[in-house]
């Protein structure tokens, strides 16, 4: 009958006005500055370089390649390199940048940077309180503002972080091993260097040292 | 009781006793008009925000609760942010009809207001032909309503004005064809001597409202969904349907012009609840005798409220309709129901000497039999070929 569908309408709002005051679970918003949705792990606003220990100067992983700033489509990295070398996680001597700018204003969120960059230096984050007064400097984040520590990269993306710290740990002992390897290969050939010289009636000792291991 | 009852008419003869004899007059007539327009322009502002929470809460949401305590002070936040905006003229409009469109639609409805009885004796002009007086006012809003329209040079807003002139036309009918059962029982227009009709308790306890009767609960359904649609409410909003025509008529008004539409809009909603109260809910009368120590105004006020939340129940309720939908509701439902309820109000009045229980009887089932056939053939009709797939002739 007419009417009959206006009536099942009426009594479904209508509990949804009394159920509201009574059942919380009922409420599908969180009121938002008191209360926050966790964001999910995919989500991603501005990136961030990672740095691992404690220092964010000694342990930023960004060698200055300078990848991201050439893939950037909207060209919101500014990258200068320093002149002197420190070394990486695998005791590599690596340039480090003096000077690494983003700004926020320009940047699109895309990821590609974080994509490209062989180091796992460069991620991207999950703030979105970015909202300031002033338009200029407060929207370009320097090397300061932008270096985070691991153990956050680790909370906002845990299963990436993850991986990415077992290969690193990999990559180390692997050139941990390799360089133990080299000593004692070196170590072995001086050895022979210098027995085939005390075999061949006692020429004077070769100028070429070996620094211990 | 009679003290409590009288305060404000008592207040009011006081304080025009205290003006000067020449300024007497004028005194007495700012004393109506400005507690009117104090009371149903504070109505509008609690009602936005009442409104919105309500709304809130029928989607399972909190609703606007940052302005004040619970969100109470938002009203002055909405009325400060409306009278600080930019107010925009489109540059080929006619300047003139847009400047007025607004003042155009606020001034007869509350000219409406002064012919409600709000309390006993508490009635701004008793005027003999009081519900005339109000529907001819409650009919200019349409004139605004199409100034504001064909002002604005916009193809939005003209559409939205044509809508609204098809609706206001097409709903006038049936509004004040639901209103002629209450004229035809009271025996006349003036809104104090109808109140006075639905005054006493049958059988000591049962007031006799007019709703309380086949044809007044008819009337009533009939009048309060002309009435949504007269005063463009939800589900009949067409004229300012957002995802069709940004905001019908109003897509060129902004800042003040803007909310005095909004205003415009209330207090058409407040004017036409004040009369279905007036016509059909008993005005300003207690709903059972141990209750009339309350005074008359509080019992109209009560009334008035739970119509206005009625409303507001509806409006979270109700998807908006189609334009041919609208259309086939008031020419084919709402207007022949109506002429029916006129007939079965005739037969109602001449059969009020069946006082016997059998006579009684006999009267509500032929009347409420009459109506409720009517409503269940008309209401088929209505809904036929509601449903199926729609047959489209040539596009195919």
């Amino acid at each position: 009958m007419l009417g009959s569908g206006l009536i099942k309408g009426l009594a479904q709002t209508a509990k949804n006005f009394f159920g509201s005051y009574h059942d919380p679970a009922r409420m599908v918003t969180v009121e938002y500055p008191e209360q926050k949705r966790v964001v999910p792990e995919a989500s991603r606003t501005i990136p961030f370089l990672v740095y691992d220990g404690e220092d964010p100067e000694l342990g930023l992983r960004c060698t200055a390649c300078k990848i991201c700033e050439v893939e950037c489509p909207t060209q919101c990295i500014y990258i200068v390199k320093n002149t002197s070398k420190k070394p990486d996680h695998v005791g590599k001597m690596q340039f480090h940048p003096a000077t690494f700018d983003i700004d926020i204003s320009v940047c699109m969120g895309c990821g590609i940077c974080a994509e490209v960059c062989p180091f796992d230096s460069i991620k991207m984050d999950q703030v979105f309180e970015l909202s300031t007064a002033d338009r200029f400097e407060s929207l370009l984040l320097h090397k300061q503002q932008l270096a985070k520590p691991n153990s956050y990269f680790g909370k906002i993306h845990p299963t990436e972080a993850g991986e990415i710290d077992i290969r690193r740990e990999q990559d180390k002992r692997k050139a941990e091993a390799k360089a133990k390897a080299d000593a004692e290969a070196k170590a072995r050939a001086a050895a022979e260097v210098q027995n085939a010289a005390a075999n061949s009636a006692a020429p004077p000792p070769s100028p070429q040292t070996v620094t211990p291991a | 009781m009679t003290k409590l009852d009288q305060i404000f008419v008592s207040t009011k003869h006081w304080l025009v006793g205290l003006a000067p004899e020449m300024l007497q007059s004028l005194a007495s007539i700012l004393l109506s008009i400005i507690p009117i327009m104090a009371v149903f322009g504070g109505c509008f502002a609690v009602t936005t925000i009442l409104e919105r929470k309500g709304l809130g809460r029928i989607q399972n949401r909190f609703g606007p609760n940052r302005v004040g305590p619970f969100g109470f002070l938002q009203p002055m936040a909405d009325g400060i942010k409306m009278l600080t905006k930019e107010d925009i003229v489109p540059f080929q409009s006619d300047k003139v009809m847009h400047f007025l469109a607004p003042i155009v639609l606020t001034v007869p409805i509350w000219l409406a207001f002064s012919v409600l009885p709000f309390g006993r004796n508490m009635v701004a002009v008793d005027f003999n032909a009081g519900i005339l007086f109000f529907f001819a006012a409650g009919a200019a809003s349409e004139l605004a309503v199409f100034m504001a329209g064909w002002a604005s040079q916009n193809k939005y807003s003209l559409m939205g004005a044509m809508r609204a002139m098809a609706q206001m036309i097409s709903y006038e009918v049936p509004l004040v064809l639901s209103a002629i059962p209450v004229i035809m029982i009271a025996g006349s227009l003036s809104l104090p001597q109808i109140v006075e009709a639905q005054a006493g308790y049958g059988a000591g306890w049962f007031p006799q409202w007019h709703v309380f009767t086949p044809w007044g609960l008819a009337g009533f359904g009939l009048f309060l969904v002309a009435a949504t649609a007269e005063s463009n409410r939800s589900p009949f909003d067409l004229p300012e349907g957002e995802s069709e025509l940004i905001a019908g008529f109003l897509t060129e008004y902004s800042g003040f012009k803007y909310a005095l539409f909004f205003l415009g809009e209330y207090l058409g909603l407040f004017a036409i609840s004040g009369l279905a109260v007036t016509l059909f809910l008993g005005g300003w009368h207690a709903p059972l005798p141990i209750l009339e120590w309350l005074p008359s105004w509080f019992w109209f006020f009560v009334k008035f409220a739970s119509l206005i939340a009625a409303f507001i129940w509806v409006r979270g309720t109700m998807p908006r309709l189609r334009m041919d939908q609208l259309l086939n509701l008031s020419w084919k439902f709402l207007v022949p129901l109506a002429v029916l309820n006129l007939f079965v109000t005739a037969v109602w009045h001449f059969s009020s000497n069946w006082q016997s229980f059998g006579g009684l009887a006999a009267r509500w089932l032929m009347c409420g039999g009459l109506l409720a056939a009517a409503y269940v053939l008309l209401g088929r009709s209505l809904s036929r070929g509601q449903g199926t797939p729609r047959k489209y002739t040539y596009a195919e």
